[in-house]
Parts: structure tokens; sequence; C-alpha cells
């Protein structure tokens, strides 16, 4: 970690801090101090705001407790900027003195903020997908309950090839380390089941108008993969409409590619096209039969992505906590408890492999319209998916990280 | 052959949206010397406005005008309150543009929400028309002859009318023009408010396009600096050709060369500044 003078200040203030009083935290009758990193303004903001809604509604339906203990929650708003979250963590952790932090959004984020979280061993539940966080360099203070970028796109690349039967695909994702790492999957697990991937594009993050990428498109392929985040896959499809390409072409997408956020907004254009993810607000089991509608009722739009996220998170912190009394001060001993954690939650059963990393249920889920709203409705569950999917760890952890060199692409047309 | 000239008629399109975008753009930057940085803020909020305005279910022509007035008097306003007694300080109404962006664009986070807001086009324009045994999107037609319509429009305000006779004087020279009568004072209020009401037009034009959505304003901006620095600064012509062969690069080299797609797109831009730093049409340097 580079030490600016700040950091350096702030490190050395609370270092003294932390001789004066001592053994304060120790006190069981405390409250859990949880700081959530999210993004509340910009261009990441919808997301951040319904990872505070998602958090926020976990807490209210069980009267603010974690682990037996009354919670006090501190909400940081890093704007989605890297630098700002390292402000925050360390703010987090030095002013707020939080046990444990959720978030933050961005795998920017998480790689900016990856080497505090190593020094000042704080416990981390995130959002964020980079997959070598749980992979070739792992936090050993990171969980991720959520997914890797391309711990999805297995499955969805398994279900194209053998299922829908496609042979030649195209992908496209935004050309950030999240869309490479997520259609690089997609490709390696499409091509090892007998389909080609023949045209790959990677429009920048901020392209206004897909228009000239949507010119070259193979229409002669069977489908198309898109691997966007945020609102992109919302204009990708709509600007795919304007050129007459619906129908033409199949498509699917990645775990972001059409979430609930995004639904809310759309129109006929995205019935039928199938995504694969973690999470739908449509999933049928207990606790999400209690939580889309209790959301969907308080916020007026049904849960996504981050929502899930956070809810999640705060069901798996729950019940790592309760296994160990309560006592969140031990930090190794959360850690451990953390990644033994075996708790069903709104997205269905969650345990963690040695990386941190979460092996679950992934739902094929079709965009259908149903009491007037659109909604992801579940197809098909891949159960306990690990990021590894079917490989054997160490020779997936033995080739390089997915990117846009690797696998490499030779089919391309 | 059909990707050459689907690629020419979206670099057309793309260009029209431009040249709305960056006209008044360079007016503001031509006559009062700033460059306003909430130009793409500008574009953004006439871009939800019209989207509010469809909601309300009026159609996408009275939303344009709704848009038009809404950012055309939030221009004026910007210029009267706040840009006005910064004057002779260019760098502090710089500024002062680029802290009203933040602004800008956490106040329509607040109004309109962190999701996409869908604009559609009128329902005779959605569907792709087929030409030549190509498809082609018609609404980018529309857009590449409304952008036409606006450069004739203002070529005939710079050439034809008195307002525009007072404007290329100022642009020429400010001290000149004051000494003659021209009301300075005025005279900057109207064109800060036009070139607004122009980025208003362009955000609800371009809607259909892009969409209203928050980091709009970040993405146009950089487009609208390139179209007025390669066009120069206060030449009307220079940024309606800039505008176009910014369509055309931008469209070109994304479909030739993505992974320079931007070293594309702005290495131009160095080459003028370096070589012509007036513009290929300027008559000032930038």
């Amino acid at each position: 970690m580079t030490l600016d003078r700040r950091s350096f200040i702030q490190g050395s203030a609370a270092a003294g801090l932390g001789l004066a009083v001592p053994n304060l935290l120790a006190q069981s009758n405390e409250p859990i101090r949880v700081g959530l990193l999210t993004v509340k303004t910009g261009p990441l903001a919808s997301g951040g705001i319904d990872m505070e809604l998602g958090l926020k509604q976990w807490l209210a339906e069980n009267g603010n407790m974690l682990g037996g203990r009354k919670v006090e929650l501190t909400v940081a708003d890093t704007g989605g900027v890297p630098a700002n979250t390292k402000t925050k963590i360390s703010e987090l952790n030095e002013r707020n003195k939080v046990h444990v932090i959720m978030g933050p959004l961005a795998a920017f984020e998480a790689l900016a903020v990856d080497d505090y979280i190593r020094d000042n061993k704080i416990p981390t539940l995130s959002v964020a997908a980079a997959e070598d966080m749980t992979q070739r360099k792992a936090n050993p203070w990171f969980v991720r309950p959520t997914s890797t970028s391309s711990q999805c796109a297995h499955p969805m690349a398994e279900y194209c090839a053998n299922i829908k039967k496609y042979k030649r695909m195209v992908v496209v994702a935004d050309d950030i380390a999240y869309g490479h790492e997520m259609v690089a999957g997609f490709q390696r697990v499409f091509e090892e089941n007998g389909g080609k991937i023949v045209q790959r594009l990677f429009p920048p993050l901020t392209v206004p108008d897909y228009g000239s990428y949507l010119a070259q498109l193979k229409t002669n392929a069977d489908a198309v993969f898109l691997g966007f985040a945020g609102s992109n896959g919302f204009r990708f499809i709509r600007q795919m409409n304007e050129y007459g390409l619906k129908g033409k072409i199949a498509i699917v997408g990645g775990m972001t590619a059409l979430d609930e956020a995004v639904l809310k907004n759309m129109g006929d254009e995205a019935l039928g096209i199938e995504t694969a993810c973690w999470y739908s607000a449509e999933l049928n089991n207990p606790i999400n039969n209690k939580f889309a509608p209790a959301f969907r009722k308080a916020q007026g739009y049904d849960p996504g992505f981050y929502a899930a996220a956070t809810f999640t998170n705060a069901a798996v912190l729950d019940a790592a906590l309760k296994s160990i009394n309560g006592n969140a001060s031990n930090r190794e001993a959360l850690m451990a408890a953390l990644k033994k954690t075996n708790v069903p939650t709104a997205r269905g059963p969650v345990t963690f492999d040695t990386y941190g990393n979460v092996v679950g249920d992934v739902y094929i889920r079709k965009v259908e319209r149903k009491e007037g709203r659109l909604v992801n409705v579940v197809t098909k569950t891949y159960t306990n998916v690990s990021q590894f999917w079917k490989y054997d760890p160490k020779a997936f952890l033995a080739n390089p990280v997915y990117s846009k060199d690797w696998p490499p692409a030779r089919n391309l047309e | 052959m059909q990707f050459w000239v689907i690629q020419t008629l979206n670099s057309l399109a793309l260009g029209g949206l431009l040249f709305m975008l960056s006209s008044g753009f360079a007016l503001i930057f031509g006559l009062m010397r700033i460059a306003n940085l909430t130009h793409g803020s500008l574009f953004m909020i006439g871009a939800y406005v019209a989207a509010s305005v469809l909601r309300g279910g009026y159609s996408l022509v009275f939303a344009a005008f709704v848009a038009m007035a809404v950012v055309g008097l939030l221009g004026a306003i910007i210029e009267r309150f706040i840009l006005r007694s910064l004057s002779n300080n260019s760098q502090g109404q710089v500024l002062a543009t680029l802290g009203l962006s933040f602004i800008a664009a956490d106040a329509c986070l607040m109004i309109w929400g962190g999701d996409p807001i869908p604009i559609n086009a009128p329902e005779m324009l959605r569907a792709p028309m087929e030409m030549f045994g190509f498809m082609f999107p018609t609404y980018r037609l529309v857009v590449l002859l409304i952008s036409m319509i606006c450069a004739v429009l203002l070529y005939l305000l710079m050439e034809r009318t008195r307002l525009g006779a007072m404007i290329r004087a100022g642009v020429d020279d400010m001290q000149m023009a004051r000494a003659v009568g021209i009301p300075a004072s005025r005279l900057f209020t109207i064109v800060f408010s036009l070139g607004a009401l122009m980025a208003g037009l362009g955000g609800t034009v371009g809607g259909p396009m892009l969409n209203a959505y928050p980091g709009l304003d970040a993405d146009m901006l950089p487009l609208a600096l390139i179209v007025v620095i390669l066009g120069g600064v206060g030449s009307l012509v220079g940024t309606f050709v800039a505008s176009f062969i910014i369509g055309f690069i931008y469209t070109f080299g994304i479909a030739l060369v993505p992974d320079l797609a931007y070293v594309i797109l702005f290495l131009p831009m160095v080459f003028v500044i370096a070589f012509r730093p007036s513009g290929l049409f300027g008559t000032m340097r930038a």
C-alpha cells in the first residue's frame, strides 16, 4: 500500500486512540457498528441507493439487530470514485470504528481499497464482482455472497450451447474488466460445449450511442450475449429495436444486463429476453416471498441485484455473528465464521468456498409481463454454482485471469 | 456495401446531433469567451424535461418546445445571476459553470432518480425503414433533417438579422462593438439563452437515440468541446463542418479500429491545437 500523508496522519491518530481506550470494543452490550460503502450520487447511484434500501429493510424486519446485538449503521457515499472510496473506508474504520464493512459497489472501487482492507483487517462483505479478489489474489478479509463477474455467465453459456442449441454467438460487453471477465467466462464454457463466438464487441462504458456497433452486429449469428452493467443494456436493446434487429437475432444476457431496476422503465422490447443471475425478484422461496413484495410495497418497484445483494449480505452476517455469540471484535473468528456460513437467504442457500466466494444457485430468467409490469421469471435453476464452475479450482487458478486475451478468441469471423 | 452505407448514414445522424449540441456551445464560447461546462448538463436537462413531458402523454414535438423553453430560461438565469457577477473573470466563470454542472447532475438525480428514462420517438418513426435493401432507423434520418433545418435557421439568424450582425460584431471585437453602441450585456444574456435552448433541443431530439440517464451530461460535453476546437471558435460554418467530421471519425473509428476509438476521436483535436490553434474555420485562438 502506498502511504500518502493524509492516511499516515489518520493512521497514526487512530493508532494513538486505539492505545488510549483499550478493550472498549469488547463490551457485549455495545452495538455492532456496520459501515455501508455505497454510491448515492453520480451515474452509479441507482444501484447504490438500492443497496442502502435493501440493507435497511433487512434491519427493519429484524428489529435492527444483527447476531443478537443492536446495529449502528453508518452509510458512506463514495460517488463511485475510487479515490473517495479510499477516504470513506478509512473514515469508517478510523472514526466510526466499524466492525464490518458492506460494499463497495463497483469492482474498481473494491480494487482501490483491497490493500486497506488487508492492512487493517476489516471483515468485508462485498458486492463488487472483480474475479481475482477471491481467486489468484484472494483477500482473506473479503467474502462475496453475490457473484464473481463470470459466475453466472458460465451456466448461461452451457444453457445457450446445450439447451438453446445456439452454435454461433456474438458477445457484447462494456469495455471494462467486469465486461471482459464476464464474456471471457461465457466464451470459454460456450466454446467448450461446441459453440463458436464469431464476434466480440466492447463499446466504451460511456459511449452515448451504440449505432455504429449495431450496424456491424453479425445478424447471421444465432444469438447475442450482453455483458452490460447499469443502464447500458437498456440502451443497447432499445437501439437494437430502432435498427430492426429485434426478432432477427435472439438476445441473452449476463447478471446485470436486464436488472429489475432498468426493467421497470422498459417496454415490450424486453419481452422474452433470457438472462442469468443469482437472484430474481420472482424467486420462489420463503424469504424472498416476504422480501420482494415488502420491498415493492415500500419503494414502488421490484428489488434487483443491488437491493438483494445487501439483503443477502445482512442475512449472512447475522448468521455468522450468531455462531460466535455476537463477538464482532474478534475479527479472525468473525471471518472464519463468515466463511463457514450455511444459511438460507433471499437468493437461496449461501455457502462459501475457501477463497471467500459464494457457492450458490444461479437462475436462468425470462422477461415476461405479469400484473402489468415486466418481471424476470425463473425458468431454470443451476444449483450450487461455484466461481470455478465445473473446473478444478487449482487448474482454474493456474490459468490467467479472464480478460480480453484469455481465453483467446479463435473463431472470430 | 451494406456496412458502408449504414455507417455513413449513422455518421450523418450523429453529426447532425453533434451540431445541435455544439452550435450553442460555439456561440457562447465565441461571443463570451466562456467554455460553458454546463452545456452537457443543459443537454441532459433537455432530455429529462422531454421525458417528463412525454410521460404526461404529450407529443415529442410539444416536448421539444417545452424543453427549449425550460432550458433556454435556465440559460438566461445562469448568465444573468451567476456569470454576470463574475464578468471580467473568465477563469472564475469557467469554474462556476463546472460547479453548476455538478449541482445540475445531482439535482437531476434527485428529481428523476438514477435509472434511465426512455424517450420514445413518435410511433410512425419508430420502425426501421427499408431503403435500397438496407434497414435503417427512420428516426435518425429525421434527426439529420432537423439538424439541417436548425443549421439553416441559425445561419439566417447570424447573417441576415440585426441580432446576428451584433453577435458577429461582438465575436470579432467586443470593445469596438461596445463602442459603436451594441448593448453587450443584453446580447450576452440572449446568446447564452439561445445556446442553452439549442442544447435543450438537442437533448430532446437526441433523446430517442440516447435516452435520458445520469451521466449523459459527461458523455456529451467532451464531444461538444472537440467539435468546437476542431471547427474553430465562433464560426458557425466551422461547427457545422466539424460536427460531421467528428460524426464520421467517431462512427468509422469505432467500427474499423474499435480498440483505438477514443484515440482516433481525440487525435484530430490534438493536431488542430498543435498546428492550427484557431481551428479549421476559426479566426482566433481557442
